[in-house]
C-alpha cells in the first residue's frame, strides 16, 4: 500500500480543436491537503472534472488510481460511491429546501414503507452540522443562511457520503474573511480526521496556510509539484505565468492625449447583500488614445465595477464620481451612460450582449436607433447600409446582415457586439473579456479593432483574465483585488510576476 | 441556408455549366420555397377556408357570411393585435375578456343610463381601458410581479367590477351611432344599388396604394443594394393579393357594404403594423422579448416599454368591449367570456413564441381569422359548442407543434 490515496497518470483530455490537458500527472498523499494552482483556463477545473467522472472514462486518456486501484468512472455517482466528492464554485444547493433536505438530497433517509423518516433526517443532519461547526437548525432553509454557511452545508453533505477525498473548487472566492478563515480551519480539522482534500485556489496566502503540497498547472500541463517547505510566492507565480509572448498581438504605437475619462472613489455593494462591499473606492483614469487594462482574478470585482459604472447595471448603494473630459457625468441609467459617451461590451455575449433571435443588422442598430430614425420610425434601408458597412469593415463572416446572430461563431458574434458599440460612437469603450471563447485568428482581429479605436482617439478599457493578452495590447494596466485597485503599472514595468503580486494582494487585516 | 439565393448563384458562377434559364428557375423556385416556409400560416388559413367551403357547399364564401365573419370576429382580432405585442415582449394578458366586459358595462352606464352623447361615452370608455392598463402595467413593470399573476388577478377584479357596475342587470338599447361600431355598414352614399360602388372604390384605392407601396419598398431596397425577390414572383404575389381583395370587396359590395368594424380593424392593422415593423418602439419590444438583459444594457427603458404595452392592451381591450357591446346592443355580465383565450390562441397560431421575441401583427390577424373561420364553419355545419371548443384546442396544439417541429428541423437551437 502506497502513501498516495490518488494518482492521476498521464491524463490527456482534448476538446474539438483544443488540448485542454496534456499528459498531466498528479499524486495526492493520503491525509494531506493538496493545492492546485493555475491561471484561469489553465486546466484545473477540467482535471477535477476528469477525476470526478463529469467527463466519463473513455473521453480522456491516462489512468486514475484511487486507493491502489485503477478506477473508471462513468459519471459523478460512480466517483461519489468511491468517496470522491467535488464541491463546485457555484454551490449545488436548492435554496427553498432545508439544510437537512439538501444534505440528504438523492440520499434520503428512509423509514418504513419507503417514506422519508424526518426525525432521522434532521437528527443525522444535526450530527453532521456539528462536525463542520455550523450552528444552525437543520430545518432552516438554505436561502436564509449566508454563502459561507452554505459552503459548510456542502461539506456536511460530502461527509454524509463518507467522503475520503474532498475536492473544493475555489471555495473562498465568494466568502468574506471570517468565513474564509473558518473554512480553512475546517479543512485542517478534517485532515486530522483522515480526510484528504484537494483545494483549487489562486489565493497564495490561503495556500500557504493549509496546503502540504502544491501542484502548479499551466496550459494544460503540470509544471511542478512543490512541498510545503519549499513554497514561496515568487516560485508559484513564476510557474503559473512562465510562457513566452509570441507575436500574437498586432503592433500598436500609442498616441496618447489628454485624460478623457476618470472615476473617483467608486464603491458598490452586493445587490442582495448591501453590507458586502464588492467594489471598494476604485480610482481609475483613461486618456485619449490609450488602452488601459484591468487585471484581476475571478471574483475580484472587475465586471461588477464596469457594470456599476455603466448605468448602475450591477450592485446597490453605489457611490463615487465619474468625469468625462473633466466634467462630472451621471451614469444612473444605461441610456444616461451611453448619452455621456460610455459603451460597455459584456463578457457574456449570449446572455447580456446579443438578441440571438434577431439578425446582425438589428443587433448592431439596437443601441443607436435614434440615429437611424426620424419621428420614431426606423429607416431600415439606412440600417441595412450601416450594418453592411460593419460587416465588411469588421470582417463579420456571414452571407448577409440578415443572418441570425445565433448562427454565428463566437468571434463573429463578438464583432457584432463591438460593431453595435462602435456605431453608438462612444468616447470610452469598456470591453469585458473581449476575446473570451474566441479562436486565435479572431482574437488577432479583435486586437486590431481595439488598436484602431485607440488610434481614433477613443479611450479603451480592457478587462481580461488573460495576463498575456493585457500585456500584449495595453498601454497601462491596473490590478484589482477584492474590489480594490491594488496598483497600476505602465506597460514597460508590467510583467506577469509584478501583476500577479498585485492581483493577489489581500486587504490588510 | 440552402433556401437563400446567394450560395446557389455562387455555385453556378463557379461551375459555369448550368445555363442561365435553369439558374433563374432554381432561384425562382428557392424563393417560392422560402416564402412558403415564411407564409405557412397563410397557407393554413387558405386550407381551412377551402375545407369549410367544400364541406358547407360554398355557404362559407357567400357574401353575407363573409361579412358576418368579419363582424363576428372583429373584437377577437382587435385583442389579438394587443396580445401579440404583449407576447412578443415575453408577457401574457389573461384579463382582456374581463376588461372588455367591464368597459362594456361602463359604456352602458355612460351612453344609456346617463344619456351622454355617444362619442363622449366612447372616449370615456377608452380612457377607462387606459386606466386599467396603467394599473396592471404599474404592477408588472414597476413592482415586478409577473404578468401572469397580475392579469390573473385582473381577470377576477374586472369581472367582479363589471358585475358591480351592471348591478345584476343588463343595460341595453344603445344609441344608433354607438351600435354602428359593431353593426354598422358604410354604404349607399351613391344610392341603393345591387353592388355598392363605395366598397369597390375603397378596395380599388387600397389595391393601388398597396401596389405603389410595395414597389417603393422594393426600389428602396434595391437602391441600397439589398437582395430583392425576382420580379416574376413579386408581381405574381401582388396579382394574387389583388385577386383576393377583389373577391372580398365584391362579396362585401353585393351584401351591405363595408362593415364599420372592418374599417376600425384596417386602421388598427395599418398603425400597429407600422409600429411593430418600422418604429423604434417596436424594435424595443422585440429586443426586450429576445433578450431582456441585452436590451437593458443597450440603453432601452424596459420598464417604460412594458408599462406602455399594457396601457395599449387596456385601450384595445376597451375597444373590443365596445365593439362587442355595440354588436349585441347589450352590456351584460357574461360579455367577453373566454376572449383572452381566443386572443392568445390567435397570437400563437400566428407564429408568436411562448418565450417572447418572435411574432407579427399580420400573423396574429391570420391566426385570429383561422379561429374565426373555424368558429363560423363549424357553426354552419351545426356542430355543438362542445365540439367547437375541442377542435379549436386541437388546432392550437397542432399549430404550435408544427412550429416547434419546423424550427427543430431548420436547426434553430
Amino acid at each position: 500500500m502506497t502513501t498516495n490515496i490518488l494518482e492521476m497518470r498521464s491524463i490527456t483530455k482534448t476538446f474539438p480543436g483544443v488540448k485542454a490537458l496534456s499528459d498531466v500527472t498528479l499524486d495526492v498523499g493520503r491525509g494531506t491537503v493538496h493545492a492546485i494552482c493555475g491561471e484561469n483556463g489553465a486546466g484545473k477545473s477540467t482535471l477535477m472534472k476528469v477525476l470526478s467522472g463529469v467527463y466519463p472514462h473513455g473521453t480522456y486518456t491516462g489512468d486514475i488510481v484511487f486507493e491502489d486501484e485503477v478506477v473508471e468512472f462513468k459519471d459523478i455517482r460512480d466517483s461519489e460511491a468511491k468517496g470522491i466528492v467535488i464541491i463546485h464554485q457555484e454551490l449545488a444547493l436548492s435554496p427553498y429546501l432545508s439544510i437537512a433536505e439538501n444534505i440528504f438530497l438523492n440520499n434520503e433517509q428512509k423509514g418504513g414503507l419507503g417514506l422519508i423518516d424526518w426525525n432521522k433526517t434532521n437528527h443525522e443532519a444535526a450530527t453532521l452540522l456539528a462536525r463542520v461547526g455550523l450552528k444552525e437548525n437543520p430545518t432552516t432553509k438554505i436561502m436564509d443562511i449566508g454563502v459561507g454557511k452554505q459552503q459548510l452545508v456542502e461539506i456536511a453533505k460530502a461527509l454524509s457520503k463518507r467522503v475520503k477525498l474532498l475536492i473544493l473548487d475555489e471555495p473562498t472566492a465568494a466568502l468574506n474573511d471570517e468565513d474564509s478563515d473558518h473554512l480553512l480551519d475546517l479543512i485542517l480539522h478534517l485532515k486530522e480526521q483522515g480526510i484528504t482534500s484537494i483545494i483549487i485556489s489562486h489565493k497564495l496566502n490561503e495556500i500557504k496556510k493549509v496546503a502540504d503540497t502544491v501542484t502548479v498547472i499551466r496550459d494544460g500541463q503540470t509544471i511542478e509539484t512543490i512541498q510545503k517547505t519549499d513554497v514561496t510566492e515568487e516560485r508559484i507565480i513564476k510557474d503559473m505565468v512562465g510562457r513566452d509572448l509570441e507575436h500574437r498581438y498586432p503592433d500598436h504605437t500609442p498616441n496618447i492625449g489628454e485624460e478623457i475619462f476618470r472615476v473617483e472613489d467608486w464603491t458598490a455593494h452586493h445587490p442582495q447583500d448591501p453590507t458586502r462591499v464588492v467594489v471598494d473606492k476604485v480610482n481609475i483614469n483613461v486618456r485619449a488614445g490609450e488602452i488601459v487594462g484591468i487585471a484581476g482574478l475571478m471574483g475580484a470585482g472587475r465586471t461588477e465595477f464596469a457594470m456599476s459604472v455603466f448605468g448602475h447595471s450591477y450592485g446597490s448603494r453605489i457611490s463615487g464620481k465619474a468625469f468625462m473630459r473633466g466634467q462630472e457625468i451621471k451614469t444612473r441609467t444605461v441610456s444616461e451612460a451611453i448619452g455621456n459617451g460610455l459603451a460597455y461590451a459584456t463578457e457574456d455575449r449570449k446572455h447580456y450582449g446579443l438578441n440571438l433571435l434577431e439578425d446582425i443588422k438589428r443587433n448592431i442598430a439596437l443601441a443607436s436607433l435614434d440615429k437611424l430614425s426620424s419621428k420614431g420610425l426606423v429607416n431600415d434601408n439606412e440600417e441595412y447600409k450601416v450594418a453592411n458597412g460593419y460587416r465588411k469593415s469588421m470582417n463579420i463572416k456571414a452571407p448577409t446582415v440578415m443572418a441570425k446572430t445565433s448562427k454565428l461563431s463566437g468571434g463573429n458574434q463578438q464583432k457584432v457586439v463591438l460593431s453595435k458599440w462602435i456605431y453608438s460612437d462612444p468616447d470610452v469603450l469598456i470591453l469585458d473579456e473581449p476575446t473570451r471563447g474566441i479562436d486565435v485568428g479572431a482574437k488577432y482581429e479583435i486586437y486590431a479593432i481595439i488598436n484602431e479605436l485607440a488610434a481614433q482617439g477613443k479611450g479603451v478599457v480592457v478587462i481580461s483574465s488573460e495576463l498575456p493578452e493585457l500585456l500584449g495590447i495595453c498601454d497601462r494596466i491596473y490590478a484589482l483585488s477584492e474590489g480594490r485597485i491594488t496598483g497600476q503599472l505602465p506597460i514597460e514595468e508590467a510583467n506577469p510576476e509584478s501583476l500577479l503580486k498585485l492581483m493577489t494582494m489581500e486587504k490588510p487585516r | 441556408m440552402s433556401s437563400t439565393q446567394t450560395p446557389a448563384a455562387e455555385e453556378t458562377a463557379a461551375g459555369g455549366r448550368i445555363n442561365p434559364p435553369e439558374n433563374k428557375f432554381t432561384s425562382w423556385l428557392s424563393h417560392l420555397l422560402a416564402d412558403l416556409g415564411k407564409n405557412g400560416i397563410f397557407l393554413a388559413l387558405l386550407a381551412v377556408i377551402l375545407f369549410f367551403t367544400v364541406v358547407t357547399d360554398g355557404i362559407l364564401l357567400r357574401p353575407q357570411n363573409i361579412s358576418n365573419l368579419i363582424v363576428q370576429n372583429g373584437y377577437i382580432l382587435v385583442l389579438a393585435i394587443g396580445m401579440v405585442m404583449i407576447i412578443i415582449a415575453g408577457h401574457i394578458d389573461l384579463s382582456v375578456g374581463s376588461v372588455a366586459a367591464f368597459v362594456g358595462a361602463c359604456s352602458g352606464v355612460f351612453a344609456v343610463s346617463w344619456g351622454l352623447p355617444w362619442w363622449l361615452a366612447i372616449i370615456m370608455s377608452l380612457a377607462i381601458g387606459a386606466l386599467v392598463g396603467m394599473w396592471q402595467g404599474f404592477w408588472i413593470a414597476y413592482v415586478g410581479i409577473p404578468a401572469f399573476i397580475v392579469t390573473l388577478a385582473g381577470m377576477l377584479i374586472f369581472r367582479g367590477l363589471a358585475l358591480v357596475v351592471l348591478g345584476n342587470a343588463n343595460i341595453g338599447s344603445f344609441p344608433t351611432e354607438y351600435r354602428a361600431l359593431g353593426n354598422g355598414f358604410l354604404n349607399n352614399v351613391f344610392g341603393d344599388l345591387d353592388l355598392d360602388p363605395l366598397t369597390l372604390i375603397v378596395a380599388a384605392v387600397a389595391v393601388v396604394a398597396l401596389i405603389v407601396g410595395q414597389f417603393r419598398t422594393r426600389s428602396g431596397r434595391a437602391k441600397y443594394g439589398q437582395e430583392v425577390e425576382p420580379i416574376v414572383w413579386f408581381v405574381a404575389k401582388l396579382v394574387l393579393i389583388t385577386v383576393a381583395i377583389g373577391f372580398f370587396a365584391y362579396a362585401l359590395a353585393s351584401y351591405k357594404g363595408i362593415p364599420v368594424t372592418l374599417i376600425v380593424l384596417a386602421v388598427l392593422v395599418l398603425i400597429y403594423g407600422v409600429i411593430m415593423n418600422r418604429s423604434v418602439f417596436g424594435r424595443h419590444v422585440y429586443a426586450i422579448g429576445g433578450n431582456r438583459h441585452a436590451a437593458e444594457l443597450s440603453g432601452i427603458k424596459t420598464r417604460k416599454t412594458d408599462f406602455l404595452l399594457f396601457v395599449n392592451m387596456g385601450v384595445l381591450a376597451a375597444l373590443a368591449g365596445l365593439i362587442f357591446t355595440a354588436r349585441l346592443n347589450l352590456a351584460g355580465p357574461k360579455a367577453g367570456d373566454g376572449f383572452e383565450l381566443e386572443a392568445i390562441s390567435a397570437a400563437f397560431i400566428g407564429g408568436a413564441a411562448v418565450q417572447g421575441g418572435v411574432g407579427t401583427i399580420g400573423g396574429a390577424i391570420i391566426g385570429g381569422l383561422i379561429i374565426g373561420v373555424l368558429n363560423n364553419g363549424m357553426s354552419i355545419l351545426g356542430l355543438g359548442i362542445e365540439w367547437q371548443q375541442a377542435v379549436k384546442g386541437l388546432v392550437l396544439l397542432l399549430a404550435v407543434a408544427f412550429d416547434v417541429f419546423n424550427k427543430r428541423r431548420s436547426g434553430g437551437k
